[in-house]
């Protein structure tokens, strides 16, 4: 599904070094955790992933179901199954969430050749998974994202996963920010769309996420590299002695 | 006059003076209204077209703009100027509504709803006639307008155009639109519209002014007075075409407790000029003004309005949204005025642009005069791009650049389209506003 090969990014503007040599698989049906320090660019690798042109890969590769991604534009990327749910959902004042959703959705759609969707059977699967995440449909009468809380912002990030129906889906601290119910509501919402063709890359600090949602594979990236991969034990050791046997190693 | 100021007139000011001196006896109204042109001529002569060393024009340099001026366009017949509206098209083809024609800057009773408007309450008849009826002071306009060059230059050749008035208290079913439309020979226009709402009434009128070539030189003025307690809706489109140029001035004078909203949606012309000079006359009256401009290749668009707080207890609100691509050039110049008695003014000015390419430029000058000391006046003007983040979330999400772009521009918009709050309005806007973003290189 993905293969980051040798990849090294820096930052377009600066040229600051910040991926240096991240390898990665990660097979249909598989949910891979990435963890590591503040800083280490977790946030950067999902950017980069998404097709953001604030940074420049200057070698190795991205292939998606055995294509490289690098040339696509990041439109082009999510038509082909790419979602990032982004570690802070922006507000688009004056785009309605309704509009944005149905444009966005038909865009992907006629990208892949399929029909676009009646107003009827789109207003139909926007009720369902909005229920299924305890959105109401007051929020989405607003601009999007405009003046929801931070746990509502991700919440909504995870209706549009939903809604678009990704392959890939790179989930960038969706925890942080999520209270205790809405945490499980969250991880509920990505268990259901958990599937043998549906892979998943979730960023996290914590370990509580990866109680909802179990991973196959443990990462620890640090300073732009991963220097431990393991099962979801990996995790729990983490949480119990944090990063320092690890971070060492990177240096 | 100083003979020597002839040395330095253009051509197309030599042309004007010309125009002048040969349609001025068969120019409409009575002695009074002869002298008022005359006076107005004279300022004319002192001072020519306006120019960028005429601090209210200083970004739209008329006098360098007109290299000539065409002839003042004749009244056509009504079969002629029924085809030139009908290749114009429509902005609002859909709604039903009545409809007064005015072509080249005549008006055509014929082409226009004029009985069904009798019905409602509403008399129109033509400009020379009521200039014939009512004299001089027919052209009286606000104190903050009458110093204007073009407002001055409408008056020396106003001499067609219409006069409507709506009857106290009545409440129109139906929106007016005032159609403008210019034909496929440049001609010169000089057209005044006079709408005056009684007190109580309530009405929305749309004002639309299209065609033209190359070449046409449009100077309308629309002289709106709202009567105490109206609810007054003037929405204007300017759609002409690229080659035209078009000064088009609005006036506004509230009555006590009047509330009226003055919409202005500029994309059309090569160069134009929306003008607006609102007045309070009575307290507790309300303007909103709203402005909606894009623009793109070379043209040249300025929005520039005075609001003048004459009396205690008015509030005043301004929202103007300009698009600027290309090298495109978008002018904004706004100005309250608050008078020394003019206590418990609210006024709040607003003015936003938002430049789509490296070329594309804006200038903005947004003026507070406040005289009174129990006001609250504000003014806000700020320039900027399309945000790259914003942009990448919706690309992220499978919306193509171009959408992705348009989404942006409408959510840009957004603010002043919603505050026009007529549903019909709002849908031959954004029709417009969408097909001036889809019809983008
Ligand atoms: N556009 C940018 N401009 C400047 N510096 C950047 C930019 N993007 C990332 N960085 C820097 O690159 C490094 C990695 O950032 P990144 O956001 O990927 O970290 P992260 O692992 O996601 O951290 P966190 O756990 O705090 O979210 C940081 O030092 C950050 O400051
Ligand atoms: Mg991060």
């Amino acid at each position: 599904m993905l293969e980051i090969k040798n990849l090294h990014a820096r930052i377009a503007d600066d040229g600051t070094e910040i991926l240096r040599g991240v390898n990665l698989t990660v097979k249909p049906g598989e949910v891979h955790a990435i963890m590591g320090p503040n800083g280490s660019g977790k946030s950067t690798l999902s950017y980069i992933l998404a097709g953001k042109t604030d940074y420049e890969v200057t070698d190795g590769d991205i292939l998606y179901n055995g294509e490289s991604l690098l040339e696509l534009s990041p439109d082009e990327r999510a038509a082909a199954g790419m979602f990032l749910a982004f570690q802070y959902p922006i507000e688009i004042p004056g785009v309605a969430t309704m509009t944005f959703l149905k444009t966005a959705l038909n865009a992907q759609r006629k990208a892949r050749g399929e029909d676009e969707l009646t107003t009827p059977e789109f207003m139909r699967r926007v009720k369902e998974k909005a229920a299924e995440l305890q959105i109401t449909m007051d929020m989405l009468k607003r601009p999007l994202n405009v003046g929801f809380s931070g746990g509502e912002k991700k919440r909504s990030e995870i209706l549009q996963m939903a809604l678009l129906e990704p392959s890939l889906c790179v989930l960038d601290e969706t925890d942080s920010g999520l209270d205790i119910d809405a945490l499980k509501v969250v991880s509920d919402g990505v268990n259901a769309l958990r599937s043998p063709e549906r892979s998943f890359l979730v960023i996290t600090h914590y370990q509580r996420l990866l109680d909802h949602i179990v991973p196959d594979v443990v990462h620890v990236l640090s300073r732009g590299r991963i220097v431990k991969t393991g099962d979801k034990d990996l995790a729990l050791e983490l949480e119990k002695n944090g990063y320092a046997d690890y971070v060492g190693a990177a240096a | 006059m100083n003979m020597e100021l002839r040395t330095l007139e253009t051509k197309a000011e030599a042309v004007l003076a010309e125009a002048y001196e040969t349609v001025r006896d068969a120019l409409p109204g009575g002695a009074s209204v002869a002298k008022l042109r005359a006076e107005a001529f004279d300022a004319f002569r002192a001072t020519g077209l306006p120019h960028r060393r005429v601090e209210e024009w200083k970004y739209s340099d008329l006098r360098a703009r007109l290299k000539d001026v065409p002839a003042f366009a004749a009244k056509r017949s009504d079969a002629d100027a029924e085809a030139v509206v009908a290749s114009a098209g429509e902005a609002y083809e859909a709604v039903e509504r009545h409809r007064l024609v005015i072509v080249d800057g005549h008006y055509h009773p014929e082409l226009s709803d004029v009985a069904a408007l009798a019905g409602e309450g509403v008399t129109v008849r033509p400009f020379a006639e009521a200039l014939a009826a009512e004299g001089g002071t027919l052209l009286d306009l606000p104190v903050v307008a009458r110093d204007d060059a073009a407002v001055g230059l409408n008056a020396i050749f106003c001499a067609d155009g219409l006069d409507m008035m709506i009857a106290d208290g009545a409440k129109l079913t139906k929106p007016v639109e005032i159609v403008h439309v210019s034909g496929a020979e440049a001609a010169s226009t000089a057209e005044r519209i006079l709408i005056r709402a009684g007190a109580k009434s309530e009405a929305v009128i749309l004002q639309t002014f299209v065609g033209g070539v190359e070449g046409t030189f449009s100077n309308t003025l629309t002289d709106i007075r709202a009567g105490k307690g109206s609810g007054l809706t003037v929405a204007r489109l300017q759609a002409e075409a690229a080659g035209t140029t078009h000064i088009a001035t609005a006036t506004l004078t509230l009555a006590e407790e009047a509330h009226a909203k003055l919409i202005c949606a500029g994309v059309g012309s090569g160069f134009a000029r929306h003008q607006s000079f609102v007045a309070f006359e009575g307290e507790n009256a309300r303007a909103d003004l709203l402005g909606i401009t894009m623009v793109r290749d070379r043209q040249h668009v300025d929005q520039t309005l005075v609001v003048d707080h004459a009396v205690p207890h008015c509030e005043s609100r301004e929202i103007f949204k300009t698009v600027v691509d290309d090298g495109a050039k978008g002018v904004f110049q706004g100005k309250i005025i608050v008078r020394p008695h003019a206590q418990k003014t609210d006024g709040q000015m607003m003015t936003q642009s938002l430049l789509l390419s490296e070329n594309a430029d804006m200038s903005l000058k947004p003026e507070l005069e406040i005289f009174a000391d129990d006001v609250q006046c504000a003014h806000g003007a700020t320039s900027g791009q399309i945000d790259e983040d914003l942009l990448f979330y919706l690309r992220a999400r499978g919306i193509p650049e171009k959408e992705a772009r348009t989404l942006l521009v409408l959510a840009f918009l957004s603010e002043a389209v919603e505050e026009i709050k007529d549903e019909i309005v709002i849908e031959a806007f954004e029709n417009r506003i969408r097909s001036w973003l889809s019809a983008e290189e």
